[in-house]
Protein backbone atom coordinates (compact mmCIF):
# COMPACT_ATOMS: atom_id res chain seq x y z
CA UNK A 1 0.00 0.00 0.00
CA UNK A 2 1.28 3.45 -0.93
CA UNK A 3 0.58 6.31 1.45
CA UNK A 4 -0.66 9.49 -0.18
CA UNK A 5 1.84 12.33 -0.60
CA UNK A 6 -0.02 14.90 1.48
CA UNK A 7 -0.33 12.50 4.38
CA UNK A 8 3.37 11.70 4.25
CA UNK A 9 4.13 15.43 4.30
CA UNK A 10 1.81 16.02 7.26
CA UNK A 11 3.36 13.25 9.32
CA UNK A 12 6.98 14.02 8.43
CA UNK A 13 7.74 16.45 11.25
CA UNK A 14 6.31 14.43 14.16
CA UNK A 15 7.83 11.28 12.70
CA UNK A 16 11.33 12.73 12.43
CA UNK A 17 11.15 14.35 15.87
CA UNK A 18 9.83 11.10 17.34
CA UNK A 19 12.67 9.11 15.80
CA UNK A 20 15.25 11.58 17.12
CA UNK A 21 13.86 11.19 20.69
CA UNK A 22 15.61 7.81 20.80
CA UNK A 23 19.00 9.38 20.08
CA UNK A 24 21.08 11.31 17.55
CA UNK A 25 20.89 10.12 13.97
CA UNK A 26 22.02 11.20 10.50
CA UNK A 27 19.74 11.62 7.51
CA UNK A 28 20.13 8.23 5.90
CA UNK A 29 19.59 6.45 9.22
CA UNK A 30 16.43 8.48 9.85
CA UNK A 31 15.02 7.40 6.48
CA UNK A 32 15.90 3.77 7.15
CA UNK A 33 14.10 3.97 10.47
CA UNK A 34 11.02 5.45 8.76
CA UNK A 35 11.10 2.55 6.34
CA UNK A 36 11.33 -0.02 9.16
CA UNK A 37 8.56 1.62 11.20
CA UNK A 38 6.10 1.69 8.30
CA UNK A 39 7.07 -1.68 6.89
CA UNK A 40 8.34 0.09 3.78
CA UNK A 41 5.01 1.63 2.84
CA UNK A 42 5.97 5.21 3.64
CA UNK A 43 8.19 6.07 0.74
CA UNK A 44 9.82 9.44 1.00
CA UNK A 45 11.68 11.12 -1.75
CA UNK A 46 15.02 10.87 0.03
CA UNK A 47 16.24 14.30 -0.99
CA UNK A 48 13.24 15.99 0.59
CA UNK A 49 14.30 14.94 4.07
CA UNK A 50 17.20 17.40 4.14
CA UNK A 51 15.31 20.63 3.54
CA UNK A 52 12.90 19.40 6.23
CA UNK A 53 15.75 18.78 8.68
CA UNK A 54 17.17 22.22 7.92
CA UNK A 55 13.78 23.78 8.56
CA UNK A 56 13.51 22.00 11.90
CA UNK A 57 16.99 23.25 12.72
CA UNK A 58 16.11 26.82 11.84
CA UNK A 59 13.01 26.59 14.03
CA UNK A 60 15.25 25.38 16.84
CA UNK A 61 13.66 21.91 17.18
CA UNK A 62 16.91 20.11 16.37
CA UNK A 63 20.59 20.95 16.36
CA UNK A 64 23.23 19.41 14.15
CA UNK A 65 26.90 18.62 14.29
CA UNK A 66 29.36 17.11 11.87
CA UNK A 67 31.40 14.06 12.78
CA UNK A 68 33.08 11.37 10.77
CA UNK A 69 31.54 8.03 9.91
CA UNK A 70 33.20 4.60 10.16
CA UNK A 71 34.14 4.94 6.50
CA UNK A 72 35.93 8.21 7.28
CA UNK A 73 33.35 10.44 5.56
CA UNK A 74 32.01 13.59 7.13
CA UNK A 75 28.50 13.02 8.36
CA UNK A 76 25.89 15.36 9.80
CA UNK A 77 24.10 14.17 12.94
CA UNK A 78 20.90 15.67 14.26
CA UNK A 79 19.87 15.97 17.93
CA UNK A 80 16.46 16.96 19.24
CA UNK A 81 16.33 20.03 21.52
CA UNK A 82 14.05 20.85 24.46
CA UNK A 83 12.01 23.04 22.16
CA UNK A 84 11.74 20.07 19.78
CA UNK A 85 10.50 17.86 22.60
CA UNK A 86 7.83 20.41 23.50
CA UNK A 87 6.83 20.62 19.86
CA UNK A 88 6.64 16.84 19.60
CA UNK A 89 4.43 16.63 22.71
CA UNK A 90 2.10 19.16 21.15
CA UNK A 91 1.96 17.30 17.84
CA UNK A 92 1.32 14.05 19.69
CA UNK A 93 -1.72 15.56 21.37
CA UNK A 94 -3.03 16.82 18.04
CA UNK A 95 -2.52 13.46 16.38
CA UNK A 96 -4.17 11.62 19.26
CA UNK A 97 -7.29 13.73 18.74
CA UNK A 98 -7.24 13.15 14.98
CA UNK A 99 -6.68 9.39 15.29
CA UNK A 100 -9.41 9.09 17.92
CA UNK A 101 -11.87 11.00 15.75
CA UNK A 102 -11.08 8.83 12.73
CA UNK A 103 -11.40 5.66 14.81
CA UNK A 104 -14.86 6.68 16.03
CA UNK A 105 -16.06 7.53 12.54
CA UNK A 106 -14.85 4.24 11.17
CA UNK A 107 -16.32 2.24 14.02
CA UNK A 108 -19.74 3.70 13.29
CA UNK A 109 -19.40 2.78 9.60
CA UNK A 110 -16.49 0.39 9.25
CA UNK A 111 -16.04 0.53 5.48
CA UNK A 112 -17.19 2.81 2.68
CA UNK A 113 -19.95 1.07 0.65
CA UNK A 114 -17.85 0.86 -2.53
CA UNK A 115 -15.05 -0.92 -0.73
CA UNK A 116 -17.53 -3.24 0.96
CA UNK A 117 -19.07 -4.13 -2.40
CA UNK A 118 -15.67 -4.83 -3.83
CA UNK A 119 -14.95 -7.20 -0.97
CA UNK A 120 -18.20 -9.05 -1.30
CA UNK B 1 33.92 0.46 1.55
CA UNK B 2 35.71 1.82 -1.50
CA UNK B 3 33.83 2.20 -4.76
CA UNK B 4 35.34 1.49 -8.15
CA UNK B 5 36.69 4.41 -10.12
CA UNK B 6 33.71 4.48 -12.52
CA UNK B 7 31.34 4.99 -9.66
CA UNK B 8 33.58 7.69 -8.15
CA UNK B 9 33.54 9.49 -11.51
CA UNK B 10 29.77 9.28 -11.62
CA UNK B 11 29.47 10.64 -8.10
CA UNK B 12 31.86 13.47 -9.02
CA UNK B 13 29.70 14.35 -12.02
CA UNK B 14 26.58 14.21 -9.88
CA UNK B 15 28.17 16.50 -7.26
CA UNK B 16 29.07 19.05 -9.91
CA UNK B 17 25.53 18.91 -11.18
CA UNK B 18 24.09 19.44 -7.70
CA UNK B 19 26.45 22.30 -6.91
CA UNK B 20 25.27 24.21 -9.93
CA UNK B 21 22.00 24.72 -8.08
CA UNK B 22 22.30 28.03 -6.27
CA UNK B 23 19.99 26.90 -3.52
CA UNK B 24 22.09 23.89 -2.53
CA UNK B 25 25.24 24.96 -0.70
CA UNK B 26 28.47 22.94 -0.75
CA UNK B 27 27.84 21.72 2.78
CA UNK B 28 24.36 20.45 1.84
CA UNK B 29 25.77 18.75 -1.23
CA UNK B 30 28.19 16.98 1.08
CA UNK B 31 25.31 15.83 3.26
CA UNK B 32 23.41 14.58 0.21
CA UNK B 33 26.53 12.83 -1.07
CA UNK B 34 26.98 11.02 2.26
CA UNK B 35 23.38 9.88 1.90
CA UNK B 36 23.95 8.77 -1.69
CA UNK B 37 27.04 6.75 -0.74
CA UNK B 38 25.23 5.03 2.14
CA UNK B 39 22.40 4.13 -0.19
CA UNK B 40 24.77 2.80 -2.85
CA UNK B 41 26.59 0.75 -0.18
CA UNK B 42 23.36 -0.85 0.96
CA UNK B 43 22.22 -1.53 -2.60
CA UNK B 44 25.57 -3.12 -3.46
CA UNK B 45 25.14 -5.37 -0.44
CA UNK B 46 21.83 -6.63 -1.89
CA UNK B 47 23.67 -7.78 -5.00
CA UNK B 48 23.16 -4.93 -7.49
CA UNK B 49 26.14 -3.97 -9.60
CA UNK B 50 27.72 -0.51 -9.39
CA UNK B 51 25.78 1.11 -12.21
CA UNK B 52 22.45 -0.23 -11.05
CA UNK B 53 23.10 0.78 -7.46
CA UNK B 54 24.03 4.30 -8.51
CA UNK B 55 20.95 4.69 -10.69
CA UNK B 56 18.57 3.43 -8.02
CA UNK B 57 20.18 5.63 -5.37
CA UNK B 58 19.89 8.71 -7.60
CA UNK B 59 16.27 7.86 -8.34
CA UNK B 60 15.43 7.52 -4.65
CA UNK B 61 17.04 10.86 -3.93
CA UNK B 62 14.37 12.38 -6.11
CA UNK B 63 14.06 14.82 -8.95
CA UNK B 64 16.84 17.33 -8.43
CA UNK B 65 14.68 20.24 -9.60
CA UNK B 66 12.04 19.47 -7.01
CA UNK B 67 14.60 18.89 -4.26
CA UNK B 68 16.41 22.08 -5.14
CA UNK B 69 13.13 24.01 -5.08
CA UNK B 70 12.51 22.61 -1.61
CA UNK B 71 15.99 23.79 -0.55
CA UNK B 72 15.23 27.16 -2.08
CA UNK B 73 12.08 27.52 0.00
CA UNK B 74 14.03 26.78 3.15
CA UNK B 75 17.16 28.78 2.32
CA UNK B 76 15.77 31.74 0.46
CA UNK B 77 18.72 33.84 1.67
CA UNK B 78 21.00 31.84 -0.60
CA UNK B 79 18.81 32.45 -3.57
CA UNK B 80 18.81 36.10 -2.80
CA UNK B 81 21.91 36.32 -4.94
CA UNK B 82 19.91 35.05 -7.78
CA UNK B 83 16.71 36.81 -6.92
CA UNK B 84 14.21 34.52 -8.48
CA UNK B 85 12.97 31.57 -6.52
CA UNK B 86 13.64 28.76 -9.01
CA UNK B 87 11.03 29.33 -11.66
CA UNK B 88 8.93 26.46 -12.85
CA UNK B 89 8.74 27.74 -16.36
CA UNK B 90 12.42 27.91 -17.11
CA UNK B 91 14.41 30.93 -18.13
CA UNK B 92 12.65 31.98 -21.31
CA UNK B 93 10.62 34.65 -19.51
CA UNK B 94 13.67 36.64 -18.48
CA UNK B 95 13.97 40.10 -19.92
CA UNK B 96 16.96 40.73 -22.15
CA UNK B 97 19.79 42.57 -20.40
CA UNK B 98 19.73 45.57 -22.74
CA UNK B 99 16.09 46.24 -22.06
CA UNK B 100 16.71 46.27 -18.33
CA UNK B 101 19.64 48.63 -18.77
CA UNK B 102 17.52 50.96 -20.89
CA UNK B 103 14.78 50.86 -18.26
CA UNK B 104 17.26 51.66 -15.47
CA UNK B 105 18.88 54.54 -17.33
CA UNK B 106 15.46 55.90 -18.29
CA UNK B 107 14.25 55.83 -14.69
CA UNK B 108 17.51 57.32 -13.43
CA UNK B 109 17.19 60.18 -15.90
CA UNK B 110 13.51 60.49 -14.95
CA UNK B 111 14.20 60.94 -11.26
CA UNK B 112 17.08 63.31 -12.07
CA UNK B 113 14.83 65.51 -14.20
CA UNK B 114 12.06 65.34 -11.60
CA UNK B 115 14.45 66.59 -8.92
CA UNK B 116 15.76 69.26 -11.29
CA UNK B 117 12.21 70.41 -12.00
CA UNK B 118 11.41 70.33 -8.28
CA UNK B 119 14.47 72.46 -7.58
CA UNK B 120 13.36 75.16 -9.98
CA UNK B 121 9.67 75.18 -9.00
CA UNK B 122 9.89 74.74 -5.27
CA UNK B 123 13.03 76.75 -4.71
CA UNK B 124 12.74 78.85 -1.57
CA UNK B 125 9.15 77.87 -0.79
CA UNK B 126 10.31 75.38 1.83
CA UNK B 127 8.32 72.70 0.05
CA UNK B 128 11.38 71.07 -1.48
CA UNK B 129 12.50 69.26 1.64
CA UNK B 130 9.02 67.74 2.00
CA UNK B 131 8.84 66.68 -1.62
CA UNK B 132 12.34 65.57 -2.52
CA UNK B 133 11.63 61.98 -1.48
CA UNK B 134 8.50 61.97 -3.63
CA UNK B 135 10.61 62.97 -6.62
CA UNK B 136 13.02 60.04 -6.18
CA UNK B 137 11.48 57.00 -4.51
CA UNK B 138 8.54 56.43 -6.87
CA UNK B 139 11.09 55.90 -9.67
CA UNK B 140 12.84 53.28 -7.60
CA UNK B 141 9.52 51.62 -6.82
CA UNK B 142 8.67 51.73 -10.53
CA UNK B 143 11.87 49.87 -11.35
CA UNK B 144 11.06 47.08 -8.88
CA UNK B 145 7.44 47.08 -9.91
CA UNK B 146 8.56 46.46 -13.49
CA UNK B 147 11.25 43.97 -12.52
CA UNK B 148 9.04 41.92 -10.19
CA UNK B 149 6.01 42.13 -12.50
CA UNK B 150 3.74 43.37 -9.73
CA UNK B 151 0.13 42.29 -9.91
CA UNK B 152 -2.34 45.01 -10.79
CA UNK B 153 -3.84 45.32 -7.27
CA UNK B 154 -0.39 45.74 -5.65
CA UNK B 155 0.73 48.24 -8.28
CA UNK B 156 -2.50 50.18 -7.88
CA UNK B 157 -2.18 50.19 -4.09
CA UNK B 158 1.36 51.55 -4.41
CA UNK B 159 0.31 54.25 -6.84
CA UNK B 160 -2.55 55.32 -4.60
CA UNK B 161 -0.24 55.39 -1.57
CA UNK B 162 2.34 57.54 -3.33
CA UNK B 163 -0.37 59.88 -4.57
CA UNK B 164 -2.03 60.10 -1.15
CA UNK B 165 1.28 60.96 0.48
CA UNK B 166 2.00 63.59 -2.15
CA UNK B 167 -1.42 65.18 -1.59
CA UNK B 168 -0.98 65.10 2.17
CA UNK B 169 2.44 66.72 2.07
CA UNK B 170 1.32 69.51 -0.22
CA UNK B 171 -2.30 70.23 0.71
CA UNK B 172 -1.73 70.78 4.42
CA UNK B 173 -1.30 74.53 5.03
CA UNK B 174 2.07 74.17 6.79
CA UNK B 175 3.46 77.33 8.38
CA UNK B 176 6.63 78.39 6.55
CA UNK B 177 9.65 77.23 8.55
CA UNK B 178 7.29 75.57 11.05
CA UNK B 179 8.48 72.48 12.88
CA UNK B 180 5.57 70.28 11.76
CA UNK B 181 6.54 70.97 8.15
CA UNK B 182 10.12 69.98 8.86
CA UNK B 183 9.03 66.89 10.79
CA UNK B 184 6.75 65.81 7.94
CA UNK B 185 9.68 66.25 5.57
CA UNK B 186 11.97 64.17 7.77
CA UNK B 187 9.47 61.37 8.24
CA UNK B 188 8.22 61.15 4.66
CA UNK B 189 11.27 59.15 3.46
CA UNK B 190 10.52 56.43 6.03
CA UNK B 191 7.03 55.90 4.63
CA UNK B 192 8.33 56.19 1.06
CA UNK B 193 11.06 53.67 1.75
CA UNK B 194 8.50 51.20 3.07
CA UNK B 195 6.50 51.65 -0.14
CA UNK B 196 9.68 50.94 -2.13
CA UNK B 197 10.06 47.87 0.06
CA UNK B 198 6.60 46.64 -0.87
CA UNK B 199 7.56 46.96 -4.53
CA UNK B 200 10.92 45.28 -3.89
CA UNK B 201 9.39 42.21 -2.30
CA UNK B 202 6.79 42.02 -5.01
CA UNK B 203 3.88 42.76 -2.69
CA UNK B 204 4.56 39.77 -0.44
CA UNK B 205 4.96 42.01 2.58
CA UNK B 206 3.69 39.43 5.04
CA UNK B 207 6.72 37.20 4.55
CA UNK B 208 9.45 37.66 7.17
CA UNK B 209 12.09 36.24 4.86
CA UNK B 210 11.22 38.70 2.10
CA UNK B 211 11.34 41.57 4.56
CA UNK B 212 14.80 40.45 5.60
CA UNK B 213 15.75 40.44 1.92
CA UNK B 214 14.69 44.05 1.77
CA UNK B 215 16.79 44.91 4.84
CA UNK B 216 19.75 43.23 3.14
CA UNK B 217 19.02 45.15 -0.04
CA UNK B 218 18.90 48.44 1.87
CA UNK B 219 22.33 47.80 3.37
CA UNK B 220 23.86 46.82 0.05
CA UNK B 221 22.28 49.83 -1.62
CA UNK B 222 23.91 52.12 0.92
CA UNK B 223 27.30 50.54 0.15
CA UNK B 224 26.90 50.74 -3.61
CA UNK B 225 25.60 54.29 -3.46
CA UNK B 226 28.61 55.33 -1.39
CA UNK B 227 30.96 53.70 -3.88
CA UNK B 228 29.25 55.45 -6.80
CA UNK B 229 29.33 58.75 -4.92
CA UNK B 230 33.04 58.39 -4.22
CA UNK B 231 33.82 57.58 -7.83
CA UNK B 232 31.60 60.40 -9.03
CA UNK B 233 33.24 62.87 -6.66
CA UNK B 234 36.72 61.99 -7.91
CA UNK B 235 35.60 62.33 -11.52
CA UNK B 236 33.85 65.67 -10.95
CA UNK B 237 36.78 66.96 -8.90
CA UNK B 238 39.27 66.20 -11.65
CA UNK B 239 37.06 67.68 -14.35
CA UNK B 240 36.52 70.85 -12.33
CA UNK B 241 40.28 71.15 -11.78
CA UNK B 242 41.03 70.80 -15.50
CA UNK B 243 38.28 73.22 -16.57
CA UNK B 244 39.30 75.82 -14.01
CA UNK B 245 42.92 75.47 -15.12
CA UNK B 246 41.98 76.38 -18.71
CA UNK B 247 39.82 79.24 -17.50
CA UNK B 248 36.29 77.82 -17.94
CA UNK B 249 33.95 78.14 -14.96
CA UNK B 250 32.18 74.76 -14.58
CA UNK B 251 30.05 75.85 -11.63
CA UNK B 252 26.78 76.79 -13.43
CA UNK B 253 26.54 73.55 -15.39
CA UNK B 254 27.71 71.48 -12.47
CA UNK B 255 25.39 72.90 -9.82
CA UNK B 256 22.56 73.59 -12.25
CA UNK B 257 22.41 70.32 -14.13
CA UNK B 258 24.94 67.61 -13.44
CA UNK B 259 24.57 67.29 -9.65
CA UNK B 260 20.75 67.57 -9.50
CA UNK B 261 20.44 64.84 -12.11
CA UNK B 262 23.35 62.60 -11.14
CA UNK B 263 22.82 62.47 -7.37
CA UNK B 264 19.23 61.07 -7.45
CA UNK B 265 19.88 59.13 -10.67
CA UNK B 266 22.76 57.27 -9.04
CA UNK B 267 20.30 55.84 -6.51
CA UNK B 268 18.38 54.02 -9.24
CA UNK B 269 21.62 52.84 -10.82
CA UNK B 270 22.88 51.64 -7.43
CA UNK B 271 19.64 49.70 -6.92
CA UNK B 272 20.12 48.03 -10.28
CA UNK B 273 23.74 47.18 -9.44
CA UNK B 274 22.66 45.58 -6.18
CA UNK B 275 20.17 43.52 -8.16
CA UNK B 276 22.70 42.50 -10.76
CA UNK B 277 25.86 41.98 -8.77
CA UNK B 278 24.91 40.77 -5.34
CA UNK B 279 27.60 38.14 -5.23
CA UNK B 280 30.33 40.75 -5.15
CA UNK B 281 29.16 42.61 -2.09
CA UNK B 282 27.88 39.62 -0.26
CA UNK B 283 31.40 38.82 0.86
CA UNK B 284 31.91 42.35 2.11
CA UNK B 285 28.75 42.66 4.19
CA UNK B 286 29.71 40.32 7.05
CA UNK B 287 33.18 41.87 7.15
CA UNK B 288 31.81 45.39 7.34
CA UNK B 289 29.41 44.54 10.15
CA UNK B 290 32.18 42.79 12.06
CA UNK B 291 34.44 45.82 11.73
CA UNK B 292 31.81 48.36 12.65
CA UNK B 293 30.08 46.59 15.53
CA UNK B 294 33.03 46.93 17.97
CA UNK B 295 33.75 50.45 16.71
CA UNK B 296 30.14 51.47 17.26
CA UNK B 297 30.23 50.03 20.78
CA UNK B 298 33.25 52.21 21.53
CA UNK B 299 31.57 55.25 20.02
CA UNK B 300 28.41 54.73 22.06
CA UNK B 301 30.41 54.25 25.26
CA UNK B 302 32.31 57.47 24.57
CA UNK B 303 29.07 59.34 23.90
CA UNK B 304 27.55 57.91 27.05
CA UNK B 305 30.56 58.94 29.14
CA UNK B 306 30.63 62.46 27.70
CA UNK B 307 26.91 63.01 28.17
CA UNK B 308 27.01 61.64 31.71
CA UNK B 309 29.91 63.87 32.76
CA UNK B 310 28.76 66.99 30.91
CA UNK B 311 26.67 68.15 33.83
CA UNK B 312 23.04 67.50 34.63
CA UNK B 313 20.71 65.96 32.08
CA UNK B 314 18.95 69.29 31.77
CA UNK B 315 22.07 70.70 30.21
CA UNK B 316 21.66 68.32 27.30
CA UNK B 317 20.44 70.58 24.55
CA UNK B 318 18.12 70.01 21.65
CA UNK B 319 20.70 69.63 18.90
CA UNK B 320 22.51 67.02 20.91
CA UNK B 321 19.28 65.06 21.38
CA UNK B 322 18.64 65.12 17.64
CA UNK B 323 22.19 63.96 16.95
CA UNK B 324 21.81 61.13 19.44
CA UNK B 325 18.57 60.12 17.76
CA UNK B 326 20.49 59.88 14.52
CA UNK B 327 23.13 57.73 16.21
CA UNK B 328 20.52 55.37 17.60
CA UNK B 329 18.86 54.99 14.23
CA UNK B 330 22.28 54.22 12.74
CA UNK B 331 22.92 51.60 15.42
CA UNK B 332 19.54 50.07 14.68
CA UNK B 333 20.44 49.89 10.97
CA UNK B 334 23.79 48.30 11.74
CA UNK B 335 22.10 45.69 13.92
CA UNK B 336 19.53 44.84 11.28
CA UNK B 337 22.14 44.69 8.57
CA UNK B 338 24.42 42.37 10.51
CA UNK B 339 21.47 40.11 11.30
CA UNK B 340 20.57 39.99 7.64
CA UNK B 341 24.14 39.07 6.71
CA UNK B 342 24.33 36.29 9.27
CA UNK B 343 23.85 32.64 8.42
CA UNK B 344 20.74 31.79 10.40
CA UNK B 345 21.87 28.23 11.08
CA UNK B 346 25.26 29.17 12.52
CA UNK B 347 25.79 28.53 16.20
CA UNK B 348 25.94 31.39 18.69
CA UNK B 349 29.47 32.77 18.68
CA UNK B 350 31.63 35.57 19.96
CA UNK B 351 30.19 38.01 17.46
CA UNK B 352 26.67 37.39 18.73
CA UNK B 353 27.83 38.26 22.25
CA UNK B 354 29.43 41.40 20.87
CA UNK B 355 26.14 42.27 19.25
CA UNK B 356 24.39 41.82 22.57
CA UNK B 357 26.88 44.27 24.09
CA UNK B 358 26.03 46.73 21.33
CA UNK B 359 22.31 46.35 22.00
CA UNK B 360 22.76 46.79 25.74
CA UNK B 361 24.92 49.91 25.32
CA UNK B 362 22.39 51.31 22.87
CA UNK B 363 19.63 50.68 25.42
CA UNK B 364 21.68 52.59 28.01
CA UNK B 365 22.11 55.52 25.61
CA UNK B 366 18.44 55.45 24.79
CA UNK B 367 17.50 55.42 28.47
CA UNK B 368 19.70 58.46 29.12
CA UNK B 369 18.09 60.27 26.22
CA UNK B 370 14.58 59.42 27.33
CA UNK B 371 15.35 60.79 30.78
CA UNK B 372 16.78 63.97 29.29
CA UNK B 373 13.77 64.35 27.06
CA UNK B 374 11.26 63.85 29.82
CA UNK B 375 13.19 66.42 31.86
CA UNK B 376 12.96 68.88 28.97
CA UNK B 377 9.28 68.19 28.47
CA UNK B 378 8.46 68.78 32.15
CA UNK B 379 10.52 71.97 32.07
CA UNK B 380 9.48 73.50 28.76
CA UNK B 381 6.22 71.72 27.96
CA UNK B 382 5.27 69.82 24.81
CA UNK B 383 6.32 70.69 21.32
CA UNK B 384 5.99 68.75 18.05
CA UNK B 385 9.75 68.17 17.95
CA UNK B 386 9.86 66.74 21.44
CA UNK B 387 6.92 64.40 20.93
CA UNK B 388 8.35 63.19 17.61
CA UNK B 389 11.74 62.51 19.21
CA UNK B 390 10.10 60.87 22.23
CA UNK B 391 8.12 58.59 19.94
CA UNK B 392 11.20 57.46 18.01
CA UNK B 393 13.08 56.83 21.23
CA UNK B 394 10.30 54.78 22.72
CA UNK B 395 10.04 52.70 19.55
CA UNK B 396 13.79 52.12 19.51
CA UNK B 397 13.71 51.21 23.20
CA UNK B 398 10.99 48.59 22.73
CA UNK B 399 12.78 47.24 19.66
CA UNK B 400 16.15 47.00 21.42
CA UNK B 401 14.93 45.60 24.73
CA UNK B 402 13.07 42.76 23.08
CA UNK B 403 16.03 42.14 20.74
CA UNK B 404 18.36 41.95 23.76
CA UNK B 405 16.02 39.51 25.46
CA UNK B 406 15.85 37.27 22.41
CA UNK B 407 19.63 37.46 21.88
CA UNK B 408 20.20 36.28 25.46
CA UNK B 409 17.82 33.40 24.79
CA UNK B 410 19.69 32.56 21.60
CA UNK B 411 23.13 32.74 23.24
CA UNK B 412 21.97 30.38 25.98
CA UNK B 413 20.60 27.98 23.42
CA UNK B 414 17.01 28.45 24.56
CA UNK B 415 15.74 30.06 21.38
CA UNK B 416 16.51 29.69 17.71
CA UNK B 417 18.08 32.55 15.82
CA UNK B 418 14.93 32.77 13.72
CA UNK B 419 13.00 34.12 16.72
CA UNK B 420 15.34 37.12 16.76
CA UNK B 421 15.10 37.55 12.99
CA UNK B 422 11.33 37.39 13.14
CA UNK B 423 11.12 40.02 15.86
CA UNK B 424 13.42 42.34 13.93
CA UNK B 425 11.49 42.13 10.70
CA UNK B 426 8.05 42.21 12.31
CA UNK B 427 8.81 45.36 14.23
CA UNK B 428 9.83 47.34 11.15
CA UNK B 429 6.30 48.43 10.09
CA UNK B 430 5.91 50.11 13.50
CA UNK B 431 8.41 52.76 12.37
CA UNK B 432 6.37 53.34 9.24
CA UNK B 433 3.16 53.71 11.23
CA UNK B 434 4.83 56.19 13.57
CA UNK B 435 6.22 58.18 10.62
CA UNK B 436 2.73 58.28 9.15
CA UNK B 437 1.35 59.56 12.45
CA UNK B 438 3.97 62.33 12.47
CA UNK B 439 3.10 63.28 8.89
CA UNK B 440 -0.68 63.03 9.15
CA UNK B 441 -1.72 63.69 12.74
CA UNK B 442 0.96 66.05 14.07
CA UNK B 443 0.16 68.97 11.76
CA UNK B 444 -3.51 68.74 12.73
CA UNK B 445 -2.81 68.52 16.46
CA UNK B 446 -0.25 71.32 16.45
CA UNK B 447 -2.14 73.53 13.99
CA UNK B 448 0.57 73.35 11.31
CA UNK B 449 2.95 75.31 13.54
Amino acid sequence: MRIEKDLVAATATPLVLGILIDGDLYGYAILKRVGELSGGSMQWTDGMLYPLLHRLERLGYVTSRWSSSEAGRRRKHYTITDLGREQLAERQEQWTVVVEALRQVWQADPRPPAAAAAWA
Amino acid sequence: MGFDSDLETQIDLWRGYVLRRQAIATIDAEELEDHLRDQVDDLLATGLDHDEAFLVAIKRLGNLDAVSREFAEEHSDRLWKQLVIVRDDGDDTRTPAWRELAMVLGLALGTGLAVKAGLSWLEGSGGLIRNVGLLVFPFLAAYFGWKRRLTAPVAAALLVSFAALAVLLNVYPFAVDGSTALLAGLHAPVVLWILVGVAYIGGRWRSDARRMDFVRFTGELAIYYTLLALGGAVLVGLTVAVLTAVGVDPEPVLAGWILPIAVPGALVVAAWLVEAKQNVVENIAPVLTRVFTPLTIMMLLAVLAVVATAGGLNAVDRDLLILMDAILVLVQCLLLYSLSARDSLARPGLFDSLQLVLVVVAIAVDAVMLTAMLARITEFGFSPNKIAALGINLLVLVHLVRAAWLTVGFLRGRRPFSALERWQTRFLPAYGVWALVVIMIFPLVFRFA
